[in-house]
């Protein structure tokens, strides 16, 4: 018999440009705010879970886990570094989550961190595109951006998919993050600046045909963290903030490389995961109140959306028109930015997810509250779908 | 009158007339300098930009009178390392300096003002009517393309209102070399020596810059609206600290 796990602590560095902070600052920063968060003292922590995809080639420091567990006094608590590609914030959220439910661990800290911005553009993108086939994709050049676009054309030629749904999405995620202190960028973008204005030939150049500017998330360094307890000894512990529970956790893989897919339309392992999530925690996609979603690229926020069962196949480009996304919609997706505004340090996407739905489930959000948000979803996307987290959030 | 006397007597007479055609020809390079522009020259027609912000960026000729504000709005970024921006600043304000007291001739400078903010500027150097050192251009708001479109500017004046055929330009950062070599599709020329030093100078020629790039890059609409213009013209200058953290 599993036990139930809650979340009893959040926090996260601003993300951005931090030329001035190291990794591990980062990690420490974000560690400490969690820490803190809980409200409890001295919270004996049995074991701390580290995601980064990249540490030891961006910041050529490696053994992070322990790194950290020293530096936040935490010793002799169990340390893990995981890396799983851009899903390893998930992933250590679910080691963490698999710890506390088995019985293994009482309490655990989850934290996941990126410092990305002072290396080279191209150096970043070959670095992560290192995750793709090496033999059918690598080696011929493919990168993340060159595969989003792919499939972006897809997506257009099969289900009608335009440039402006993929804009309009852009703009949303801006508008979220210019209400949230913590996200990278605070700019705000109009349609006629990113699409219709003949400027916006110039404003959003083209990355990889059909993909433009604005429909890539940016390079981010940062942090987020996250305490996770059974719900037993949240009790004895007395946390005094609302209690947000793992309802269902879901893990699945596909294909490494893309042209072995059956239907490359379908991400299958975010359908597989979000299945597997939804099944454990007993409820629906209806049921849901809120996502986070993983856009890298704008496509991936409604092909996603399909796929973990919000929307039928080929029609969520039919909910951005309508507003159904947007944070005053009825089902408001990225209330963060997401990974396009909020920003993408690697392996903090997944923790940051978490935090993120936490927040929005005490009704600590502000001024991007969704209101009376009960449930919350997210998914964390490894390599292109090859790797995928979902995580159901429950306030208790 | 010995030898001695003699020859210094000469001496004397040929320092004196050295001293006098060296000032003569002083005061000769002085006249030429401050004639600032020794080729015809139009004024630059101002534009209105919409950036993805939709914000409204209005593109003007900056007057020689404006120079101190310019000089104030480059001096923090002296010291941002990133990018390459302490380089770029630097050599922008010794060029604006350098027109400013008459050091230097042929040289404009375009401002693009937000709000009556300044947010980027873009020189250039004529050579002579047909040929142009880039100079440099540099965004005092990032993130919005303002750069992309001072740069488009300041090339656009040359050609289609100076009359160049040729510009030379030159990178100086790893960012300058993919945005203006790799988007304008620049021609690599055979050894040729930017003023600016740096690499090998790339060229944009006039049929290339009417064929392929005018139209793909180069936008803004014109007449600007009286309100806008005149608002642009009282330039105000960005918080250092704001312009230091991009």
């Amino acid at each position: 018999m599993s036990r139930e796990v809650v979340v009893i602590g959040c926090g996260m560095t601003k993300f951005g440009r931090h030329d001035d902070k190291s990794l591990m600052d980062l990690l420490v920063e974000a560690s400490i705010k969690a820490l803190d968060d809980t409200g409890i003292e001295n919270i004996k922590i049995d074991s701390v879970y580290v995601a980064t995809m990249l540490a030891g080639e961006l910041t050529h420091q490696t053994a992070i886990a322990s790194a950290l567990a020293d530096q936040l006094g935490l010793l002799p608590a169990g340390a893990q570094r995981i890396e799983n590609g851009p899903a390893s914030g998930g992933s250590a959220v679910i080691n963490g989550y698999q710890a506390i439910a088995s019985g293994v661990c009482d309490a655990v800290l989850v934290t996941g961190g990126e410092k990305m911005r002072h290396v080279p553009g191209d150096k970043i993108t070959d670095l992560i595109s290192t995750m793709t086939h090496p033999i059918a994709e690598y080696i011929h050049g493919v990168t993340l951006p060159s595969l989003a676009a792919m499939f972006t054309r897809l997506y257009m030629t099969h289900y009608g998919v335009t440039r402006e749904h993929l804009a309009r999405i852009a703009i949303k995620n801006h508008e979220n993050a210019l209400r949230n202190p913590y996200a990278h960028i605070h700019q705000r973008i109009t349609l006629e600046g990113i699409y219709k204005g003949p400027e916006a030939e110039v404003n959003n150049p083209v990355i990889s045909d059909p993909l433009r500017l604005y429909d890539s998330c940016p390079v981010t360094d940062g942090a987020a963290s996250v305490v996770l307890c059974s719900a037993e000894e949240a009790k004895k512990l007395g946390i005094s903030k609302p209690m947000v529970k793992i309802a269902g956790v879901g893990n699945a893989t596909d294909t490494l490389a893309l042209s072995e897919r059956k239907n490359p339309l379908v991400l299958e392992a975010v359908k597989l995961a979000s299945q597997k999530a939804f099944k454990m925690a007993g409820l629906k996609p209806q049921d849901i109140d809120l996502a986070e979603l993983h856009d890298a690229f704008e496509i991936l926020e409604l092909a996603e959306s399909e796929d973990a069962g919000f929307f039928e196949k080929g029609t969520a480009h039919k909910a951005v028109e309508e507003g159904v996304t947007l944070l005053s919609g009825s089902f408001p997706i990225n209330p963060s930015g997401g990974l396009k505004a909020r920003g993408h340090p690697v392996g903090a996407t997944g923790v940051a997810q978490v935090v993120e739905l936490t927040w929005q489930l005490r009704g600590e959000a502000g001024e991007r509250q969704v209101k009376n948000a009960k449930r919350g979803f997210c998914c964390n996307f490894g390599g292109f779908g090859n790797n995928v987290t979902a995580i159901i959030l429950e306030r208790v | 009158m010995n030898q001695l006397v003699s020859g210094t007597k000469d001496l004397y007479i040929s320092q004196f007339l050295s001293s006098f055609s060296v000032i003569q020809m002083a005061e000769d390079i002085e006249a030429m300098l401050k004639l600032d522009w020794d080729i015809p020259k139009k004024p630059y027609p101002p534009k209105l930009i919409t950036l993805a912000s939709g914000e409204k960026m209005v593109v003007r000729e900056a007057s020689r009178e404006e120079v101190p504000i310019l000089l104030d709005a480059l001096r923090p970024l002296i010291t941002v390392s990133k990018d390459y921006y302490d380089v770029v600043a630097a050599r922008m304000y010794a060029e604006l300096l350098s027109w400013y007291r008459y050091r230097s001739r042929n040289e404009f400078c375009l401002a693009g003002v937000i709000d009556g903010v300044l947010v980027g500027l873009a020189n250039n150097r004529h050579i002579n009517q047909k040929e142009v050192w880039s100079h440099h251009t540099i965004a005092l708001k990032r993130g919005g393309r303002v750069g992309a479109h001072m740069f488009a500017a300041k090339h656009e004046y040359s050609f289609e209102y100076l009359g160049a055929e040729k510009i030379y330009v030159v990178a100086e950062s790893p960012i300058g070399f993919r945005r203006w070599m790799v988007e304008w599709n620049l021609k690599k020329t055979d050894g040729i020596q930017h003023e600016l030093h740096g690499a090998t100078a790339w060229v944009i020629t006039a049929d290339e810059y009417f064929k392929n790039i005018k139209p793909r890059l180069v936008f803004g609409e014109r007449p600007v609206p009286e309100d806008l213009l005149k608002q642009s013209m009282q330039l105000k200058i960005g918080e250092a600290d704001v312009i230091k953290e991009k």
